[in-house]
């Protein structure tokens, strides 16, 4: 946790200067917030207003109509579940093994450890976008995984950083509680699900949070995969609706803009629930190595 | 952080003594350590680094030195080695000149806006203030949304009749930011930065709990202002972290896609905000040279790693 008593809170004699400091930091979150602001009010705008005057809003210019436009040009139904199968398959594999890589790393012996957690550190400093040749060489031309769910979840399969974080959570707990565990003869698999995983709750939301975002929010790779409009997810609709199709609709930048909300309500509405947990040492533990 | 329990300090496994003859017991933690069951806990992940990372990777080098092109499937044909032929390619080609030379253009206006800004805010961030949480989400709001979504917020608002402009009136570029060969590509650094800052703001805030209270102590007794001694402790405090962030957000500007894509229309105006990635994207996959794309792609790691490099020696002095 950032610690809550600021360490400057004893220098601070007049408040005035206080709410003086703020000033910065109000004029940042305006500036972070409002294009959210400008992405909401303008989705719900019957006609595009550009001037200054459109960034309040006004009630006879509000509508649902953006909405329906961009709900039947993407087919919104089947890209939101496109992006629920590519996210919840990339969140699922990550759980699943990626748990099981980051306990065996913290808290077992064994041959090939070392160069394991090696490759771990060394492959987030690789661009993935390097690997996007091979990779569409790989399973869109040689497995003809092309326009298949496989073939998207695939390269994500195990978020590196979520097993970085398990490994950091899991080497936290002392090994007495295992020693005692496995003296009492549970195997390893059972101590990891009923002595470790418990323990590491927090941990697991946080590296899902930071796995979700990765597919969910992914534009390169599944534009690369889909062809088929049918498999797109809603990242890659909404672009492809960008760059060709809007200038067809009648308020092509609301359409964009309700898209666009509907693209970020999700992951945004996730954030700040769990914001709590979403917190620096979580990612600091992530990074510091 | 890294830290290890010793060996020592854990007693045997789970395997009851003498369940097993105990040389072959001995030989199999010789030869698979002292948890074998480690092993099989670890493949998956094992198997997954090597198929979708490291094997592709080998696979990029080995094209980028071969002829190489889309066939049908289950056609073979040759792959001659032709040594150096697509790296001259790549290097005469003035396309991907142009966009090494703009991501360059590109990282010289991220890269010390993310770091000056992502400090000040954590700094500011890590006093006692009211509605902490709330300025921590707003900061890192834009970081968790899509690319995609943001783009189109972007587009509204630097577009030709785009509030921005209707804000700067008779100041505002003609054409205007994203069409325009010179406000191309600072309009998508600004962009990157603005939704990327979030996360160093994150990091930043971690590294400033491990500088000691002490020194700003000292600092104080010293007479030193707060400006004083945020030169003299915060920045050197949190030094590790500021190469942390350079080096992540060369990384980023190295992997730069969606925002030229979508913000500039395909790196427009006339390839004025072309990225590497998105040159690799038209030269490897929508026209068919695969190989071509692979060797800007080693290129491009390699200057990652040497401005990385350079970067940590500059530091260091």
């Amino acid at each position: 946790m950032t610690t809550d008593d600021g360490r400057a809170a004893a220098r601070e004699p007049h408040p005035a200067a206080r709410w003086l400091r703020l000033a910065p930091l109000v004029a940042g979150a305006v500036l972070f917030l409002f294009p959210f602001y400008y992405m909401v009010s303008g989705s719900l705008q019957t006609r595009q207003d550009t001037s200054l005057n459109g960034v309040l809003p006004h009630p006879g210019n509000l509508t649902l109509h953006n909405y329906r436009e961009i709900g039947t040009a993407l087919n919104l139904g089947r890209t939101l579940v496109n992006s629920g199968i590519f996210t919840g398959g990339v969140l699922l594999a990550t759980v699943v093994f990626g748990v099981l890589a980051g306990y065996a790393l913290a808290q077992l012996r064994f041959r090939g450890r070392g160069v394991l957690f090696a490759t771990m550190l060394l492959l987030q400093t690789i661009p993935f976008q390097l690997l996007i040749v091979p990779l569409y060489v790989l399973i869109v031309r040689s497995y003809g995984l092309g326009d298949s769910y496989l073939g998207m979840i695939a390269p994500f399969a195990i978020n590196s950083t979520a097993v970085f974080v398990f490994r950091q959570y899991f080497l936290q707990i002392p090994a007495e509680l295992f020693d005692a565990a496995r003296i009492d003869g549970a195997s390893e698999f059972r101590i990891l699900r009923s002595v470790a995983i418990p323990l590491v709750r927090p941990a697991l939301l946080t590296a899902m949070l930071l796995t979700f975002i990765g597919p969910w929010n992914e534009f390169l790779w599944p534009f690369l995969v889909t062809k088929q409009e049918q498999m797109q997810p809603l990242a890659v609709a909404l672009a492809s609706y960008i760059s060709t199709v809007a200038a067809a609709a009648t308020n092509p930048i609301g359409a964009i803009l309700a898209g666009a909300c509907v693209l970020a309500a999700p992951a945004v509405a996730l954030f700040v629930a769990f914001q709590r947990h979403f917190v620096s040492t979580d990612l600091g533990s992530g990074v510091k190595g | 952080m890294t830290t290890t329990v010793t060996p020592a300090a854990r007693p045997a496994t789970g395997h009851t003594p003498g369940s097993r003859p105990r040389r072959a017991v001995r030989l199999s933690r010789a030869v698979l350590g002292r948890q074998p069951i480690g092993l099989l806990f670890g493949a998956p992940y094992a198997l997954f680094v090597a198929v979708l990372f490291a094997y592709p990777l080998g696979l990029a080098v080995w094209m980028s030195f071969r002829r190489y092109y889309f066939t049908a499937p289950g056609v073979e044909v040759a792959r001659p080695f032709v040594g150096l032929d697509n790296y001259r390619a790549v290097l005469t080609d003035p396309a991907v000149r142009r966009s090494f030379v703009n991501i360059g253009l590109f990282l010289v206006i991220n890269v010390p806006l993310t770091v000056v800004l992502a400090l000040l805010l954590a700094t500011a961030l890590n006093a006692a203030i009211p509605f902490r949480s709330f300025f921590r989400v707003s900061y890192y709001v834009p970081y968790v949304t899509a690319s995609v979504a943001m783009v189109g917020v972007w587009l509204s608002l630097f577009g030709s009749g785009g509030l921005v402009n209707r804000l700067l009136g008779s100041l505002a570029p003609d054409p205007s930011w994203l069409i325009n060969a010179h406000w191309a590509m600072p309009s998508i650094a600004l962009f990157v930065t603005w939704k990327q800052l979030g996360f160093f703001i994150l990091l930043y805030l971690a590294a400033l709990q491990n500088v000691h209270k002490e020194l700003y102590e000292a600092a104080e007794m010293d007479g030193a202002n707060r400006w004083q001694s945020f030169r003299a402790v915060t920045v050197p405090g949190v030094r590790p972290a500021t190469t942390l962030v350079t080096i992540l957000a060369i990384i980023t500007g190295a992997n730069l896609f969606t925002e030229p894509y979508l913000l500039t229309g395909g790196g427009g105006p006339n390839g004025a905000s072309a990225s590497p990635v998105l040159i690799m994207y038209q030269r490897g996959i929508e026209q068919n040279h695969p190989d071509v794309a692979s060797a800007i792609g080693v290129i491009l790691v390699l200057g990652v790693l040497v401005v990385a490099a350079v970067q940590r020696l500059v530091e260091r002095d």
